[in-house]
């Protein structure tokens, strides 16, 4: 993948060599190659079955890999027992000891490498006081909400005080309000401690808010790794441009008819403005390409409205339009329209156009 | 709406008595729930309390040395108190007792490795596999399985043929036998639910301890063990209590020994004194009451 050569890099925390994991017949991690830097918030993103998972607990040790190398801050993990490694794990279901009250499992870490009571003690409420449940220190997990227990499940990781906090979709049960709350004091807590973090997700717009850098996974392969905005202005396939966010995906013939050009092109929706067509036919200027069509469904988001046009030659096309006052004319089912983008906002695409994408437009 | 659109729709279902009685039970729960259990409870009440109630009744008549016939008339503790007192019914108590505690140690040993293979290590196949292998001897007759024990015990019998070579002998017909017998037997209702147990303790626990630092003796000691209690309690009743109560397995393979249940037998048939077979009864059924009621203080049965 590329790295930003040149550019002084920090430290590698976690290096994946050609890593490869098979269950019987199926490949769940297909050689990946991998850096994770000191420090950073990393997030793994990819649809399920898709291969993040298993790396992530190839990389805590749960699983092992079949070919390849795994180092951990320069040494040779890959055949090391999970307890042996200094990284700890944030499970999906926080995995809490339900016979332990909150303090007993965020002090478990330290109970097993036989700190005295007291001290144990005095550490685990310090990290529950980090996470705001100091008061709840008593209680069993059973007696408390998802939202709690994810934050007991961080504070017994964070108290034996890993080098790198390994995350698998975290906030994945957690409903909307509590997700949004959680991911910021996830970022306040990570450029805190100051470890590195690797988080599992399959929520694209998680990983585009939370991550320094994101590694998108597909059939057990990193398909493009880089920061999120890399991700997301500059997908490189069909496939990360209609995983990550929504894409108007114009395959080589459409691009030829439409854009008087070879290849795939990814266009995001809010890229595209739509303005009324009054009489005269679309001019393509060289600033710009305008394309006539009707509007078949028109989505009220609160935010906006998502408009799906079906242009002149018969391709969908999705928009994004941001109410930016309340005086702003809706548009209607119906309605003809021009849509108009910058031919700089097209994004060239290599190989075909995956079936992913009828999928994500519908 | 009018008449018409609702005279269109689907016509409700016919009144019938089936339908009036489910909708009178429908609107009066307590009926319902009268309903549900009388059978069973009046099943419970009438095989349990009556019966129990009736052995201790009975513990409390006398048998006339010289018709034989049960005197009814003279109600009398004599009976419980030459259980209580009698050095023969002490040591076979204690002999029962530490036979039953032997077997169910012995089958919680046994059971707990293979209980973990088939729980978390074996594949989903191998596990069903291994779920069958284990209630398969629950098909077979329990005498069978106790003359084939007799026989593999036996002088030239299995245990001796395979043992010769290594120097190893039966340990022939007597306490031994019997507790190998036992455990043999009850095992499958130790291993089922210590199984049982561990399929509902999520892996991701056991992850999570590892991931934690903690070694696999440690997991086993501070995750496992203390998850699995309930149902180790559950599986060592069931050995415990069985075997508490047997007669069959000491008559075939340990020799001239007794149990508690060959003395009810004896006495309750050959000897015919069934007032002092009711006290004799007794005798286990206290020790269970005081096994359940020290496991009922530990916890354990608040999550069978």
């Amino acid at each position: 993948m590329t790295a930003s050569a040149g550019t002084e890099s920090p430290p590698i925390a976690i290096s994946l060599r050609s890593v490869t994991k098979r269950y019987g017949d199926v490949t769940a991690v297909d050689e990946v190659d991998l850096d994770i830097h000191d420090g950073e918030f990393f997030s793994m993103l990819g649809p399920s079955g898709s291969g993040k998972t298993t790396v992530l607990r190839l990389i805590a040790g749960f699983e092992h890999a079949d070919e390849g190398r795994i180092d951990l801050a320069g040494r040779d993990v890959t055949d090391t027992a999970p307890f042996d490694r200094d990284v700890n794990t944030v499970f999906q279901d926080y995995a809490l000891f339900p016979h332990m009250n909150v303090l007993d499992n965020v002090a478990y870490g330290l109970r097993v490498r036989k700190v005295g009571k007291r001290e144990r003690h005095k550490l685990a409420r310090e990290a529950l006081d980090t996470v705001r449940l100091g008061h709840l220190a008593g209680r069993k997990p059973h007696q408390l909400s998802g939202g709690q227990r994810q934050r007991v499940a961080l504070a017994r990781s964070i108290v034996v005080r890993p080098k790198v906090l390994l995350l698998d979709e975290p906030l994945g049960a957690l409903d909307l309000k509590l997700r949004e709350q959680m991911q910021v004091e996830l970022k306040q807590l990570q450029r805190e401690l100051g470890i590195t973090f690797v988080f599992v997700t399959h929520d694209q717009e998680e990983a585009l808010t939370l991550s320094d850098r994101i590694a998108v996974f597909s059939e057990g392969r990193i398909v493009q790794l880089g920061s999120p905005a890399e991700i997301y202005e500059r997908p490189r396939t069909p496939y990360v441009a209609s995983f990550v966010g929504t894409s108007n995906i114009f395959d080589d013939a459409t691009s030829r008819r439409l854009l008087d050009r070879t290849g795939t092109h990814a266009l995001r929706p809010e890229k595209i403005t739509l303005s009324p067509l009054r009489g005269e036919a679309p001019a393509a200027g060289d600033d710009e390409i305008r394309v006539a069509g009707e509007i078949t469904e028109a989505i009220y988001l609160g935010t906006g409205q998502r408009i799906h046009v079906r242009l002149e030659d018969g391709t969908p096309l999705v928009v994004l339009e941001q109410s930016k006052s309340a005086r702003h004319e809706p548009e209607h089912r119906g309605d003809t329209v021009v849509a108009a983008w910058s031919p700089a906002d097209l994004v060239p695409l290599r190989g075909e156009v995956a079936p992913l994408t009828e999928m994500e437009k519908s | 709406m009018s008449l018409d659109t609702a005279r269109a729709a689907v016509s409700p279902p016919r009144e019938t008595a089936a339908r009036r009685v489910s909708a009178r039970l429908s609107r009066t729960p307590r009926l319902r729930l009268g309903l549900l259990i009388s059978a069973p409870l009046a099943w419970l009440v009438l095989v349990y309390v009556v019966a129990l109630a009736a052995l201790l009744i009975t513990a409390l008549w006398t048998v006339d040395s010289f018709t034989g016939d049960l005197d009814r008339s003279a109600w009398t503790l004599d009976n419980l108190r030459l259980v209580l007192t009698e050095q023969l019914y002490r040591t076979v108590t204690l002999r029962t007792l530490s036979i039953a505690a032997t077997v169910t140690v012995i089958d919680v040993l046994v059971a707990l490795p293979i209980a973990f293979y088939m729980a978390k290590v074996a594949s989903p196949r191998v596990q069903r596999i291994l779920v069958i292998a284990v209630l398969t001897p629950l098909w077979a007759s329990y005498l069978v399985k106790a003359y084939a024990w007799r026989s593999t015990l036996s002088d030239g019998g299995l245990v001796e043929w395979l043992g010769a070579p290594l120097g190893v002998q039966s340990p022939g017909y007597g306490l031994p036998a019997v507790v190998i017998t036992q455990a043999y037997i009850w095992l499958p209702y130790v291993i089922l639910p210590i199984f049982a147990g561990l399929e509902r303790v999520p892996n991701s626990l056991l992850d999570a301890s590892s991931d934690l630092g903690a070694g696999t003796w440690r997991t086993v000691r501070s995750v496992i063990m203390p998850l699995l209690f309930p149902a180790i309690i559950a599986g060592a009743i069931f050995s415990f209590s069985l075997t508490l109560g047997d007669y069959i397995t000491v008559n075939i393979v340990g020799g001239a020994n007794q149990m508690l249940g060959n003395l009810v037998y004896t006495n309750a048939g050959a000897a015919n004194n069934l007032p002092l077979a009711a006290a004799l009864a007794l005798i286990p059924i206290t020790i269970m009451i005081v096994f359940l009621a020290a496991v009922r203080r530990t916890g354990a049965l608040d999550n069978l």
